[in-house]
C-alpha cells in the first residue's frame, strides 16, 4: 500500500506539467488517477471481506515506535472505497467546472495530494504516520478553500479551517502521546488487547479530552463546528469531496478506529454522545436561516456529523449498524447534492435559492439525479438514505430513558434537514421560472454523469443493501466493536413505530418548509447574541493572540541592544542558579596562594583594563581597554601552555577592536544617557553574573573529575587521526559535525549581519 | 588619514601574512594552528591593507566577493564528508592518502575541510569588515 501512496503522491505533483497540454479532456485523465486508486483497492475486496486484516510494515524511525505501517481492514476499506469512488466523481467533475479558473492545474495538484493523503490516513495503523496524513489533509484542505486567493473571505475562511483544525491536530498528536505513554506502542492495533490497562490510566482522561478536541475540530462538532460553512468559500468540488463525503470525516473515523481501545467509558461515550447531539440540532437549527445552496448543505452535513458522532456515542451494535449505513449514504447523496449545486450555480450564475426555481424543463438530467439524491437525503423508500434514517432512529429507539429525548431531538433535525433538501434539491427544478444572471442551460457531460452514478449507486444500495455493503458492514463493526454482529441490513422492516417516525419527519420537514417560507423575513431579522456564538469565541482569541504576540514584541524584541543582552543575562542566571544551589552541598574552596610574580602582573593589568573600561568618557578608549583584557587572556593561556587557545584569541581580539572602531563611526557622539537608577540597575546585573560565573567555577573545580576522554584523545590522536595536535584533531575529525555546524552558523551570521547593514529602514517605528 | 609608511609596508607585509596564514593552516594538524586561526590571520592581513589603503583599494585587491569566499569553504567541507558516506563508513571519517609531500604533508579529508573552515572564517570576517566599511563612505 505504500506504494500505491507513494505513486499518489508522484501523480498528484505530475498534475503541474500535463495540465496545459491536455487542458480539454483533462477531466478523464484526471479521473483515472482515483479510478486506479479504486481498482487497486478493491482487489483486496474479498480478502477483507473474509475476515482477512491485510498489513504492511516498514521501518521509519524504529527505535521511537514510529513506523509506517499500514493497515486495511473493514472500516478502512470502507473510507477507501468511499474517498476513491467519490474521487471518481468530482475530478471528472472538476476537468469540466474548473475549466475556466485562472491555476487549475494547482488544483489538481492540491487535491491530487489531499485525496493521496486522506488514503494514507484511514489506512495508517502507527499514530504516527496517522498524524502526519491527518496534517497534510488540513494543509491541502487550506489551500483549495482559499483557492480563490484573490478573495479576502476566501483567505479568511482557509486560515480559520487551517487554524481550527490545525490546533486541534496539536491536540490530537498530544493524545496520541499520552497513549503511547500507557501502552508504549504507536500501533493503533497493538491497543487491542490493551484496554482495561488504558482506561485504568491516570492519564486516561487526558488522552481522550485530547484525541476528542482532534476529532471534534476535523468533524466540525459543536462548537468548533464554524470553520465548515465558512469553508465554501472553495470550489464547489473541493465542499463535495472535502467539506463532505471525506475530510470532514476523517475526525469520525478517529473515533470510530479508536472506539476499541478507549470506549466503553462514561467519559469516552457520554462526551461523544453529548456533543453529538448538540451538533446535530444546532446544525439543523441554524441552517434555516440560510439561503446559499452550498451554506443550506454544509450546515446540514453538519447535522449529520453530529448523527454519526451520537452513533458510536450510543456504541451499541445497532448504532454501530446505523454509523455505517448512515455513513456511506451521506457521502453518496450529499457528494451528489453538492456537485449539483455547483452545476446550478455554474450554468445560471447564482447559489441564491431565492432566485432559482423551474429548471426541470431546461436542466433534466441534472433534475433527475437530484431528485434521487434528494429522495436519499430525505429518507424515502427504497434509497439507502431510507434504510439509514431506519436504523439511526432504531439505534436511538433502544436506549433506556434518555431515547425518547433523544428520538424526539432526532426528529426535529431530520425534518429541518428535509426542508433542506426540499430548498436545494427540489425548488430549483419546480414551480415558476426565475430569472438568473446568466441564462441557465444543461450542463456538460462531464458534470452530468458523475453525479448521476453516485445518485444511481444509491438508489442500487437501498434495493440491494446486503450484497453491496453487507460485507463491508460486518468487517467494519469488527474493526469498531472488536465483535461480529450477525444482522443482515434489510430495506423493508413492516410496519413499525421506525416507519412512523419516518413519516412523521417528512411531515414535518414539509412543514418546517412552508413555516420557514411564510416567516422568512422575520427569521432572517433573529440575531445571535454575538457572545454566545463559537464564531466570535474564535475572533477574539484571534484578536487576543495579535495583541498578545504585538505586546510580547514590544518588550522583548524592543531594538535596543542593551536590553536584548539584560534579557538574556537574567534569564540565564535566574534559571541556572536555581539548579546550581540545588547542586552545591559542599563547596570545598582549595585556595592555595601559589601565585607567580606574572599571572599577578597580568592580573592587576586585567583588572585595571576593566576599571578603564567603566570609568572612561570616551569610546575609543573603552574599546582599547577591552581589548587589553582580551590580550591578557590570551597570556593566560600561554602561561597555562594552552597555544590554540592563545593563538585564536589574539587573532579574534585583534580582528574585534578592528571592527568596533568601525562600528563606532556610525556611533552618534557619546553621551552620558544613565542616570543614578540605571547605573545601580547595571552594577547590580553584572555583579550577579560575576558572582554567578565565579561560583560556577569554584563548583565544576571542587568536583573530582575524571574523565577518559583526555587519554582517549591523547592516545588516538596520531593513530586515528594523523596528527599530533589534538586540538586540531578534535575539531576537524571526532568532532567534525561540530565544527560543520558552527561554520554553517557562522556563514549564516554572516549574511544576516550583512542584511542588517544594508537594510534601510524607510519606514522608521514598524 | 592616510600614511605612506603604513602603506607602503602594508604592501609586503600583506603577501607574507597570507603565507603565514596559510602557514598555519597546514601546520595545525601536528602543532599550534588550524583552519580557524588561519583565516583569521588572513583576514586580519587584508584588515591591515584596508586600514593603510582604505576599503575600495581592499575589495580591489581581494577581487572575489566574500560571500563566494564562504560558499566555496561550504562547499570543501560538505565534499569533505562525502567519502564517508560514499564508502558507507562512520559519518564524516576522515580519509588519508599516505602521500608524504614535502611541506604540505599528508592529504587527506580532515585537511580538505579545515581548508573549508579557512575559507569561511576569511569570508566572514572579511564580509562584515567590508560591509561596516563601505557603509560609512
Amino acid at each position: 500500500m505504500l506504494y500505491l501512496l507513494i505513486i499518489g503522491f508522484i501523480a498528484s505533483f505530475s498534475a503541474a506539467f500535463i495540465y496545459k497540454p491536455f487542458k480539454n479532456y483533462f477531466g478523464w485523465i484526471a479521473a483515472s488517477f482515483p479510478l486506479f486508486m479504486f481498482l487497486s483497492f478493491i482487489s483486496r475486496y474479498q480478502q477483507v471481506a473474509n475476515g482477512e486484516i491485510i498489513k504492511e510494515y516498514y521501518e521509519w524511525i524504529p527505535s521511537l515506535g514510529i513506523n509506517l505501517t499500514f493497515i486495511l481492514d473493514g472500516l478502512s476499506l470502507t473510507f477507501v472505497l468511499i474517498i476513491t469512488l467519490i474521487g471518481v466523481v468530482v475530478f471528472l467533475y472538476a476537468g469540466a467546472y474548473m475549466k475556466d479558473y485562472e491555476h487549475t492545474d494547482r488544483f489538481f495538484v492540491y487535491i491530487g495530494i489531499f485525496m493521496t493523503s486522506m488514503l494514507g490516513l484511514v489506512i495508517s495503523d502507527n499514530m504516527i504516520t496517522l498524524f502526519v496524513f491527518w496534517e497534510l489533509t488540513s494543509i491541502s484542505s487550506f489551500m483549495l478553500i482559499g483557492f480563490n486567493h484573490h478573495k479576502e473571505s476566501s483567505r479568511k475562511s482557509a486560515l480559520q479551517a487551517l487554524l481550527v483544525t490545525g490546533s486541534g491536530g496539536l491536540a490530537l498528536l498530544a493524545g496520541f502521546i499520552f497513549l503511547y505513554l500507557i501502552t508504549g506502542s504507536f500501533e493503533i492495533s497493538s491497543l487491542y488487547d490493551k484496554h482495561s490497562e488504558i482506561i485504568k490510566s491516570g492519564f486516561y482522561s487526558s488522552a481522550v479530552i485530547l484525541i476528542l478536541l482532534g476529532a471534534f475540530t476535523k468533524s466540525a462538532q459543536f462548537p468548533f463546528h464554524f470553520w465548515l460553512p465558512n469553508a465554501m468559500e472553495a470550489p464547489t468540488p473541493v465542499s463535495a469531496y472535502l467539506h463532505s463525503a471525506t475530510m470532514v470525516k476523517a475526525g469520525i473515523y478517529l473515533i470510530a478506529r479508536l472506539n476499541h481501545a478507549l470506549g466503553g467509558t462514561e467519559l469516552w461515550q457520554g462526551t461523544i454522545l453529548i456533543f453529538g447531539t448538540i451538533t446535530m440540532l444546532i446544525a439543523a437549527a441554524l441552517a434555516i436561516k440560510q439561503t446559499d445552496l452550498k451554506r443550506l448543505l454544509a450546515y446540514s452535513t453538519l447535522s449529520v456529523l453530529g448523527t454519526l458522532t451520537l452513533l458510536i456515542g450510543i456504541g451499541s451494535q445497532l448504532a454501530i449498524k446505523a454509523f455505517f449505513i448512515y455513513l456511506v449514504a451521506h457521502s453518496l447523496y450529499k457528494g451528489t447534492l453538492f456537485l449539483v449545486a455547483g452545476t446550478l450555480d455554474h450554468s445560471t450564475g447564482t447559489r441564491d435559492v431565492h432566485n432559482l426555481g423551474g429548471l426541470k424543463k431546461i436542466m433534466p438530467v441534472t433534475m433527475a439525479t437530484a431528485l434521487l439524491a434528494s429522495s436519499s437525503m430525505m429518507g424515502i423508500i427504497p434509497l439507502i438514505g431510507f434504510i439509514g434514517k431506519e436504523t439511526v432512529y432504531s439505534a436511538i429507539l433502544e436506549i433506556e430513558y434518555w431515547g425518547i429525548f433523544l428520538i424526539i431531538i432526532a426528529v426535529i433535525s431530520n425534518a429541518l434537514i428535509v426542508m433542506v433538501t426540499i430548498l436545494v434539491g427540489l425548488k430549483p427544478f419546480f414551480g415558476k421560472l426565475t430569472s438568473t444572471p446568466v441564462a441557465p442551460h444543461e450542463a456538460h457531460i462531464k458534470m452530468l454523469f458523475g453525479p448521476a452514478i453516485l445518485a444511481i449507486l444509491g438508489l442500487l444500495m437501498g434495493i440491494f443493501p446486503n450484497a453491496i455493503i453487507g460485507k463491508l458492514l460486518e468487517q467494519s463493526t469488527i474493526s469498531i466493536l472488536t465483535e461480529e454482529l450477525g444482522i443482515k441490513i434489510k430495506l423493508w422492516h413492516g410496519f413499525n413505530l421506525v416507519l412512523l417516525l419516518s413519516f412523521i419527519t417528512l411531515g414535518l420537514g414539509i412543514l418546517f418548509y412552508v413555516l420557514r417560507n411564510k416567516f422568512f423575513s422575520t427569521i432572517q431579522n433573529v440575531r445571535m447574541i454575538k457572545i454566545l456564538k463559537p464564531s466570535e469565541w474564535y475572533e477574539y482569541l484571534l484578536i487576543f493572540l495579535m495583541w498578545f504576540a504585538k505586546l510580547q514584541t514590544r518588550i522583548l524584541q524592543n531594538g535596543y541592544l542593551r536590553n536584548y543582552i539584560i534579557f538574556i543575562l537574567i534569564t540565564a542566571i535566574g534559571l541556572a542558579s536555581l539548579s546550581l544551589i540545588k547542586a552545591i552541598t559542599t563547596l570545598n574552596i582549595n585556595f592555595i596562594p601559589d601565585i607567580t610574580f606574572y599571572e599577578i602582573a597580568i592580573l592587576s593589568m586585567m583588572v585595571g583594563a576593566t576599571f578603564v573600561v567603566i570609568t572612561s568618557d570616551s569610546r575609543l578608549k573603552s574599546i582599547v581597554a577591552i581589548g587589553v583584557v582580551g590580550f591578557t587572556m590570551g597570556i593566560i593561556f600561554i602561561i597555562y601552555s594552552a597555544p590554540d587557545l592563545a593563538l585564536t584569541t589574539f587573532a579574534i581580539e585583534t580582528l574585534t577592536v578592528i571592527l568596533f572602531v568601525l562600528v563606532l563611526y556610525k556611533l552618534p557622539k557619546y553621551l552620558q544617557f544613565s542616570n543614578v537608577i540605571v547605573k545601580l540597575r547595571d552594577v547590580i546585573i553584572s555583579a550577579a553574573v560575576g558572582i554567578f560565573m565565579s561560583t560556577v567555577v569554584l563548583y565544576v573545580t571542587s568536583l573530582s573529575m575524571q574523565s577518559d576522554l583526555k587519554t582517549y584523545f591523547a592516545e588516538k590522536s596520531l593513530p586515528e587521526g594523523k596528527g599530533r595536535n589534538i586540538v586540531n584533531v578534535i575539531l576537524v575529525d571526532f568532532r567534525a559535525i561540530d565544527t560543520l555546524g558552527e561554520i554553517t552558523v557562522l556563514a549564516i551570521a554572516a549574511i544576516g549581519v550583512y542584511a542588517l547593514l544594508k537594510l534601510k529602514l524607510d519606514d522608521k517605528g514598524e | 588619514m592616510f600614511s605612506i609608511i603604513l602603506s607602503t609596508a602594508s604592501k609586503y607585509l600583506l603577501p607574507l601574512l597570507l603565507i603565514f596564514s596559510f602557514f598555519l593552516l597546514l601546520r595545525g594538524h601536528n602543532e599550534p594552528g588550524g583552519g580557524f586561526v588561519g583565516g583569521l590571520v588572513a583576514a586580519a592581513a587584508y584588515a591591515l591593507y584596508f586600514i593603510a589603503n582604505g576599503v575600495y583599494e581592499a575589495e580591489k585587491l581581494f577581487k572575489a566577493e566574500p560571500i563566494k569566499i564562504i560558499s566555496i569553504g561550504l562547499t570543501f567541507a560538505l565534499i569533505s564528508v562525502v567519502p564517508s558516506i560514499v564508502s558507507g563508513q562512520t559519518f564524516m571519517k576522515g580519509f588519508w592518502l599516505d602521500t608524504n609531500i614535502p611541506v604540505i604533508g599528508k592529504i587527506g579529508t580532515p585537511l580538505l575541510f579545515d581548508l573549508g573552515v579557512y575559507f569561511v572564517v576569511l569570508g566572514i570576517a572579511l564580509k562584515i569588515i567590508f560591509s561596516l566599511a563601505e557603509e560609512e563612505k
